[in-house]
């Protein structure tokens, strides 16, 4: 089990598209490849934009398909940051 | 380049400012205004800052403003972010006005710092800040991923105590909208190009409806309805033509649409040419739903939109 905790990277406000990216492609990728389930937390950040999420996780869904979400669980998230998760989880399975 | 400053130019009634800009001769700036009183909409004075950004200060001419109310232009920082001298005077400590003065972006971190620095400016109550940051957050990304803008970023922003108003305005000089979008798919026209920019889905970056890992194609769409929701102003100018999201008026519920020539809007195709992009937003503070709830609404809309998107374009085996 990896636990990322985001805030340190993000701030308050996770709006940086490149430091989303960042962390997928050199903690949650990695992590999922091991095998391992990872937990996205968003522990003192109350809000994001879609643009944030969708480069966090879009590419996941894409990837591993939707069973990912069996895997990836998200944490401490404000009522903002839960529509924006729901939001591209949603859209993605499309 | 000439551009006059009228005695106003908001949302609703920036038609004849765009008409006046004269975009002749690109290295040089002309800015004249009414004689006695001028009231901008921060999109159009980032415009102006944009154009003057544009040209050397030796090139821009700005002696004859003589409107009472040319200190503004001083407060909003336009003088200084041009590199020109004036001898207009403001007060060095009237009470903290709730503005974010004009101010260029040129990278991502540049806009970190900005949100993080700026925003509190606007002296807003946490659930007001939102919409505002996440307007600005994505527009000026949307610059820095699409735009090839020489001079980045240039946005504002001003609260209207009278209205209860927030108005921003996000400006480039770059591609413009229709280049961007002809790199994926067809746009005959300026007015096309701005149609399938504000659809959901549509990204410049790929054909592909729903976009890449990086690019949804939904900044846009979100923006546009945050406004639709709030019964406010948008408007985007690109090219030759301007799409403007009008005020929805009454109480009944708000309906999105995919597609934003559904929308109560208004088009015109024959503007002077704008080299690159101009996006203005009001946001009022009265009647603001929960911003969690609207982002729900609006990935609705999304969600049913980019279905129906994809419905039409696929295709079946023909097996003959």
């Amino acid at each position: 089990m990896t636990e990322i905790k985001l805030f340190k990277k993000t701030g308050s406000f996770a709006e940086n598209k490149d430091v989303a990216r960042e962390i997928r492609v050199n903690q949650i990728v990695p992590s999922l490849e091991k095998g391992e389930e990872v937990i996205l937390d968003f522990k003192d950040i109350d809000s994001a934009t879609q643009s944030f999420i969708h480069a966090l996780v879009s590419e996941l869904l894409r990837e591993y398909g939707s069973e990912v979400l069996d895997r990836i669980s998200f944490k401490n998230c404000s009522e903002t940051v839960k529509s924006v998760v729901n939001i591209v989880v949603d859209y993605m399975q499309i | 380049m000439k551009i006059h400053l009228p005695n106003s130019a908001y949302l609703g009634n920036i038609d004849p400012f765009l008409r006046s800009f004269d975009n002749k001769d690109a290295n040089k700036l002309e800015i004249t205004s009414n004689p006695k009183w001028i009231s901008l909409h921060p999109v159009a004075l980032s415009m102006v800052a944009a154009l003057g950004l544009s040209c050397n200060p030796e090139s821009i001419q700005c002696d004859n403003l003589e409107a009472t109310s040319k200190h503004y232009l001083k407060r909003m920082g336009l003088f200084d972010l041009l590199g020109l001298k004036t001898r207009i005077e403001i007060e060095e400590h009237e009470p903290a006005g709730r503005f974010i003065p004009l101010t260029q972006i040129n990278s991502n971190e540049n806009l970190t710092d900005f949100i993080t620095e700026m925003i509190p400016l606007l002296h807003l109550k946490p659930e007001q800040v939102e919409p505002i940051r996440y307007i600005l957050s994505e527009l000026t990304r949307n610059v820095f991923e699409h735009a090839e803008s020489s001079i980045g970023a240039v946005l504002c922003a001003q609260y209207y105590l009278k209205s209860n108003t927030i108005r921003i305005g996000i400006v480039d000089r770059g591609v413009g909208v229709k280049s961007t979008i002809s790199s994926a798919h067809v746009a005959r026209d300026d007015a096309a190009a701005l149609r399938l920019a504000l659809t959901p889905g549509i990204t410049g970056t790929t054909h592909r409806i729903g976009g890449t890992d990086y690019n949804a194609g939904a900044g846009l769409f979100f923006i546009k309805s945050i406004a639709k929701v709030n019964r406010d102003f948008f408007m985007i100018y690109s090219g030759n033509a301007m799409y403007k999201l009008l005020k929805t008026r009454g109480d009944g519920p708000i309906k999105l649409h995919g597609d934003p020539f559904r929308d109560n809007h208004s088009l015109s195709e024959d503007l002077p040419l704008w080299q690159g992009t101009a996006v203005g937003v009001d946001i009022n503070l009265d009647n603001r739903e929960e911003f969690a709830l609207l982002l729900k609404l609006i990935s609705e809309t999304y969600s049913k939109s980019v279905k129906e998107r994809k419905k039409q374009i696929y295709k079946k085996a023909k097996f003959i």
